[in-house]
């Protein structure tokens, strides 16, 4: 695909060309310095190279010409929106990643200065023209998590073809209930969309495609319990947000690829780091592309992560949807209850994911866990005291850390972070 | 024995320590200013002693100078720093220029839980450099004026800047230099309080780095922590010492 196709199809998006080449441009500058630089990466990683260098190119490309065959694009923020009744009803499903600084001055004439960077992503992202995702998006599905996004959507709805599903706060029988309406809700307005019903033999099938995409992340995170660690924690991190954009089929075979390459690297005893380097779990809000300053920090201190406790990460493949329901109703049920098992830090109480972390960690050998809050995110703010409670009385060193999607604090952080390093060696 | 040095590149300050097994052979120190790296250039007329360690914010830079040193974190070299001079010591306080670290100490200097301010600048001794500067006074003039506040009002402002304009609202409403002097570093000590009861304060306490010169903060952190901290001569020196230090045991 040349350039100028690809500039063609942005502008038939209606991108802003010049604000969006200047972004290319800082996303490959960045991603050389923190993915490229890598040493002992392994050769699947071309596969991740290939889907990022190509992220507004050639998967746009794919979009669009899905949409030219009748196809319509959900986009979504959050892991709480069923991907099986998406791909049931004959979408393709993308992630609206939210990941960097960008339209900040624009999306604060919405949302309010102290909102977390990610709304102000999405809303700036929409607003300077800048995602050909968002662009490409027939509908764009919100969700309740919390008090920042979902007025965030009121405004994000003037902007786009949106529908907001409530995600209770809490996990009785009267929340399982309202999330099963929501499913119904969703799968109504899917049907509206497309003009054509859901039927149980489509969702089956689309359960099916969702469980293998689930099981090949499981398999890539237990492998991540080998030491020496077969992968970096950065691409992992990426495999898990490609996870949200690519192709599910596609994505599925290549991270199986991956992991069959982990295993002969662990057989061989081989690994991106020397054995006994300091092994870090992540825990805590999701890291949307390209928000990779802390993995980055993180494993240029002198540690590796083997696991992202995070919806971009553990939390989005942890539960399998039941596959055995025959009839719809009953695989409509499966799909709430498999959502409600989700530990997002909305919910009260959330003591589930206190001993989540904590078995995590042991399953992997981490030495220690480091707790990311995105700036302004009041739910997993308040959990990170949890979680430091929680990992002192499971003896497992912790350091919670606070940022936001600037550099500015990158000198500190890493003060912070390499003395938390030299404390684990 | 090999003499080995420790730098300690601050926002501030640099400063060197030379040591030959546990004994202190020199110490010097110069402003940081905009041109670090001429400044550590100057501190080693002789070119670099056999083994360096640096820490400080500027530890990295120093690599492109003296790219065979080794590098510590500032937050591990001030804890070694500090448990030579006082072994029983069992928290660690350090307020420099731009950061404001306070650490449990574990035996032996190793560090526990620690906690840093983040990127904000209130509660670092910059908080009391700029404020002194808006009473047109040096930190020293500014800490003894302090010192004879009885008074003072609280300073809610988190924020450095904003805490100036705290201040010159509260000179309008005619409230008296010394006080709000005192309510000043009232505000810092308050910060660094809070941070020491984070990582669990015990006794006894060991306060350093550049702040640690002031009395007014000294004598502020005894009162808010209930018991009076121990100060080195030198409390600047603590992390270049620990550097060095650290390195003396570190095979080569």
């Amino acid at each position: 695909m040349t350039d100028a196709a690809h500039a063609a199809m942005w502008e038939r998006l209606d991108l802003d060309l010049e604000a969006h080449d200047a972004l290319l441009a800082v996303l490959g500058k960045f991603y050389g310095d923190i993915y490229l630089s890598q040493q002992g990466r392994l050769k699947g990683a071309e596969y991740l190279d290939f889907v990022l260098s190509e992220v507004h190119g050639l998967r746009i490309r794919e979009i669009q010409e899905a949409k030219a065959a009748g196809k319509k694009v959900v986009g979504t923020f959050c892991v709480f929106v069923p991907e099986e009744l998406t791909l049931a009803a004959g979408c393709v499903q993308v992630g609206l990643c939210a990941g960097a600084k960008a339209g900040t001055e624009l999306a604060e004439t919405l949302v309010p200065r102290n909102t977390c960077d990610l709304i102000k992503s999405f809303v700036g992202f929409k607003l300077a023209r800048l995602c050909p995702y968002i662009e490409s998006c027939d509908l764009v599905v919100g969700e309740t998590t919390c008090d920042g996004k979902k007025k965030a959507y009121e405004a994000f709805g003037e902007l786009a073809n949106m529908h907001v599903m409530e995600v209770p706060q809490c996990k009785g029988p009267c929340d399982l209930a309202l999330f099963r309406s929501e499913i119904g809700r969703y799968k109504e307005a899917l049907e509206k969309l497309t003009g054509k019903a859901v039927t149980a033999e489509a969702l089956a099938e689309a359960t099916r495609r969702v469980n293998a995409k689930r099981r090949a992340l499981q398999r890539l995170g237990r492998l991540r319990a080998a030491d020496p660690a077969p992968i970096s924690g950065r691409d992992a991190l990426l495999v898990n947000q490609i996870s949200f954009y690519d192709d599910p089929d596609r994505f599925t075979a290549k991270v199986n690829e991956l992991c069959d390459e982990m295993e002969t690297r662990i057989a061989r005893g081989e690994g991106v780091a020397p054995k006994g380097t300091p092994r870090l779990l992540l825990a805590g809000c999701p890291m949307a592309v390209p928000n990779w300053k802390l993995p980055y920090l993180i494993e240029s201190s002198g540690a590796v992560i083997v696991g992202e406790e995070s919806c971009i990460g553990e939390r989005n493949s942890r539960d399998l949807t039941d596959e055995t329901p025959a009839d719809l109703e009953a695989m409509l049920d499966a799909l709430a209850e498999r959502y409600m098992k989700i530990d997002c830090a909305c919910f009260t109480p959330n003591a589930e994911r206190l001993e989540h972390i904590a078995a995590l960690a042991k399953e992997l050998g981490a030495d220690g866990v480091v707790h990311y809050g995105l700036l302004f995110c009041q739910p997993y703010a308040h959990e990170a005291l949890k979680v430091g409670k929680a990992m002192e009385a499971a003896g497992l060193p912790y350091l919670a850390i606070e940022t936001d999607y600037g550099m500015e604090d990158a000198g500190q952080l890493k003060t912070r972070i390499e003395a938390f390093v030299e404390t684990l060696a | 024995m090999t003499e080995c040095a420790g730098l300690d590149i601050g926002s501030r300050s640099i400063e060197v320590v030379v040591v030959r097994g546990g004994e202190v052979l020199s110490r010097r120190r110069a402003p940081t200013t905009f041109d670090p790296l001429s400044q550590v250039r100057a501190l080693f007329p002789d070119g670099p002693p056999p083994r360096l360690a640096v820490t400080g914010y500027g530890r990295q830079l120093a690599l492109t100078l003296f790219p065979e040193a080794r590098t510590i974190t500032e937050i591990k070299a001030h804890a070694i720093g500090a448990a030579s001079l006082f072994p029983e010591a069992a928290t660690l306080l350090d307020i420099g220029g731009q950061d404001t670290k306070a650490v449990a100490l574990l035996p032996g200097g190793r560090v526990g839980r620690f906690e840093m301010n983040d990127r904000c600048a209130a509660g670092t001794g910059k908080f009391l450099e700029y404020t002194a500067t808006a009473f047109g006074l040096s930190v020293a003039d500014f800490a003894a004026l302090a010192l004879g506040g009885s008074d003072p009002p609280e300073i809610s402002s988190m924020c450095t800047v904003f805490a100036e304009t705290e201040a010159t609202t509260l000179m309008a409403r005619g409230v008296g230099q010394a006080d709000i002097a005192l309510g000043l570093h009232k505000a810092i000590v308050a910060r660094t309080v809070a941070m020491l009861r984070r990582v669990g304060l015990r006794a006894p306490l060991a306060f350093v780095g550049g702040v640690a010169k002031n009395p007014c903060a000294v004598r502020l952190v005894a009162e808010a922590v209930g018991f009076s901290p121990l100060v080195p001569d030198e409390p600047d020196m603590t992390g270049a010492l620990g550097a060095a230090l650290w390195l003396a045991k570190t095979p080569s």
